[in-house]
């Protein structure tokens, strides 16, 4: 799961000053013009090296975080097929945590340092996971809203002009896809079930909605990011595109499944061919990315004590493997 | 699979299934625990392993479930089983419902287990129970992937920092106790093996330990002493444990009866 868009103080782009680096540049966007994939060891402006970094990281602290609301529900999954399929869910969040931090590596970051920020509250992580999850249906409304928006964010993003984002993106989409039709099938089961079943799914689909549409990130009119990191192409679409894409997708699946979207004003278009919907609420989206949404302390609280639990046995790998190597070199 | 055969008359249906219910739900439970940690592990690798894991152990009690209530034939299926029976029908080893306490706690209770398991799946790949004989093969390739997971970080605390050596000797010394119930052979035990179906306790217990002390001895751990208490979670008697455990476990399946998920 990811989210674009996220708005902390933006990295400008560098004063390309010696005739040297002008020319440097001039290269590099001849090479992203031409669709050449940048490759670690090459030639990048370091706005470029520090978007990437951002924007990978938080990827990946979004998919650790995310580990956490899905993994509430493991224990008490309501069939053992079920609960394999969530296992391996959350496991391949934890896999995409892994691949990402180590994309990230290849700008000369360390994964370390990157957690260090995520736990110190530094680093951003989708607001999205700051949302509860209060039944078995927000199981599957999560893997049919939330890893529905990412698929939509992270398609183009296979194309990506960074050669082990966009690598990394490939093999996460094929997994974000799968885990999207799991939702969904979690979503249809209650959806034809008993009516406690239907309020279930028609609970969650009114507690995620919106909060799914908000993982696009603010409007383009508001967002920082999006003109440079468009020419550099390390995003294709903007924000508001990719919203309207993932609405126009996401209501007859809703309809298909009897359940309503919790939005009064949303039509269909019939001149322009898409939806129109009602206005995003962004002073919540603004207050839970300020680390003031439901369950932001209890996220990173659980993340912190899950990294200091885990010190001693950290250390003793380093001490054991210390002593393996002073045996092996005696 | 016919399950026909060999069949000895001394292992009835009830035995049989029975027996594969301690099986079963030894994994099961096991596999329930480990799915408490995913997320909370000290790396992100070990979130990975632990769920690995975790996946293969609720693999396997679906098989055996499954199993067990075709040759019951009372029409219970693999989650009537898992969801909707009470303590005392959990004839899971008492080791298994153990609480996860720190990560050492967890990779004791685990190699333990691991080790247990793989000498009972590895016999059990030559059970007269042809359809039990099939699971088990499966499980032996699973359990080895287990046992050096947590060999591996056994030898790690083990043999780490001083702090690392002093807690891991202590969730030894905490779970070694729930080891006797493995190898104390009951009647069931006795007409399973007599019938060829499972193993004999007395030689699953000397490959064990053996194999126990050899990983000991790496880690630079001490064997405990025996404990004369014996458990006996196979017969549904069980640690306070396993009612929480259960209660997670069987929420929804309670909760909503009959529903279909």
């Amino acid at each position: 799961m990811y989210t674009q868009g996220l708005t902390e103080p933006g990295v400008r782009p560098a004063t390309e000053s010696t005739p040297d680096d002008a020319e440097r540049l001039r290269r590099f966007e001849a090479r992203i013009e031409a669709e050449e994939k940048i490759e670690p060891k090459d030639w990048m402006p370091d706005a470029y090296r520090q978007t990437l970094i951002r924007q990978i990281s938080q990827h990946a602290h979004s998919e650790i975080v995310g580990m956490l609301p899905e993994g509430n529900w493991i224990t008490r999954a309501p069939t053992l097929l079920r609960k394999a399929i969530l296992i391996a869910k959350v496991q391949d969040e934890g896999g995409h945590g892994a691949y990402l931090y180590s994309a990230a590596e290849t700008l000369g970051v360390s994964r370390a340092e990157l957690i260090d920020q995520l736990l110190a509250g530094r680093a951003k992580y989708s607001s999205i996971f700051n949302y509860p999850t209060l039944s078995w249906a927000d199981v599957g409304a999560i893997g049919w809203l939330v890893d529905g928006a990412a698929i939509m964010n992270q398609i183009p993003l296979c194309r990506c002009s960074y050669g082990p984002y966009s690598r990394a993106m490939i093999r996460i989409c094929k997994e974000e896809s799968f885990h999207q039709r799991q939702g969904y099938d979690i979503m249809l089961k209650l959806a034809r079930g008993t009516a406690a079943q239907r309020r279930m799914a028609q609970d969650a689909l009114d507690r995620w909605w919106w909060p799914s549409l908000m993982m696009f990130g603010p409007p383009d009119t508001a967002s920082q990011h999006t003109a440079l990191s468009v020419r550099w192409k390390i995003k294709r679409f903007t924000n508001d595109e990719l919203r309207q894409k993932f609405v126009d997708f996401t209501v007859p699946q809703a309809q298909f499944l009897g359940l309503s979207i919790p939005d009064p004003a949303l039509r269909w278009d019939e001149a322009a061919k898409r939806h129109e919907f009602g206005a995003i609420d962004w002073r919540e989206f603004n207050d839970v990315l300020k680390g003031h949404g439901p369950c932001n302390r209890e996220r990173l609280a659980e993340r912190r004590a899950a990294h200091d639990a885990g010190r001693w046995v950290r250390e003793a790998a380093v001490a054991h493997a210390a002593k393996r190597a002073a045996r092996a070199v005696a | 699979m016919s399950t026909a055969g060999t069949r000895s008359p001394a292992a009835d249906v009830a035995t049989r299934v029975r027996y594969l219910l301690r099986i079963a739900d030894t994994s099961l439970v096991l596999g329930q625990r480990l799915g408490e940690w995913i997320g909370h592990a000290p790396a992100i690798e070990e979130d990975l392993g632990l769920a690995n894991t975790a996946l293969d152990l609720i693999g396997q009690a679906r098989l055996l479930l499954a199993y067990a209530g075709e040759l019951e034939g009372r029409g219970r299926s693999e989650d009537a089983l898992a969801f909707l029976r009470e303590e005392p029908d959990y004839l899971n080893a008492t080791l298994a419902e153990q609480p996860n306490g720190d990560f050492g706690d967890t990779i004791v209770r685990q190699f333990l287990l691991d080790a247990y398991q793989l000498e009972l799946f590895e016999r059990l790949a030559t059970s007269t129970d042809a359809r039990l004989a099939e699971i088990a093969a499966k499980a032996v390739k699973e359990t080895r992937y287990h046992l050096r997971f947590s060999a591996g970080w056994l030898v790690r605390l083990g043999d780490g920092t001083a702090e690392s050596q002093g807690r891991v000797q202590a969730s030894l010394e905490r779970l070694w106790p729930y080891t006797r119930e493995l190898f104390d052979p009951d009647d069931t035990d006795r007409e399973i093996a007599a019938a060829g179906i499972g193993p004999d306790a007395a030689a699953l217990q000397a490959a064990w330990s053996a194999r126990v002390d050899r990983v000991l001895s790496e880690a630079t751990l001490r064997r405990p002493a025996d404990s004369p208490y014996r458990w006996y979670g196979k017969q549904g008697r069980h640690s306070e444990h396993l009612g929480y455990l259960l209660s997670d476990l069987q929420y929804l399946q309670r909760t909503h009866p009959g529903a279909s998920w």
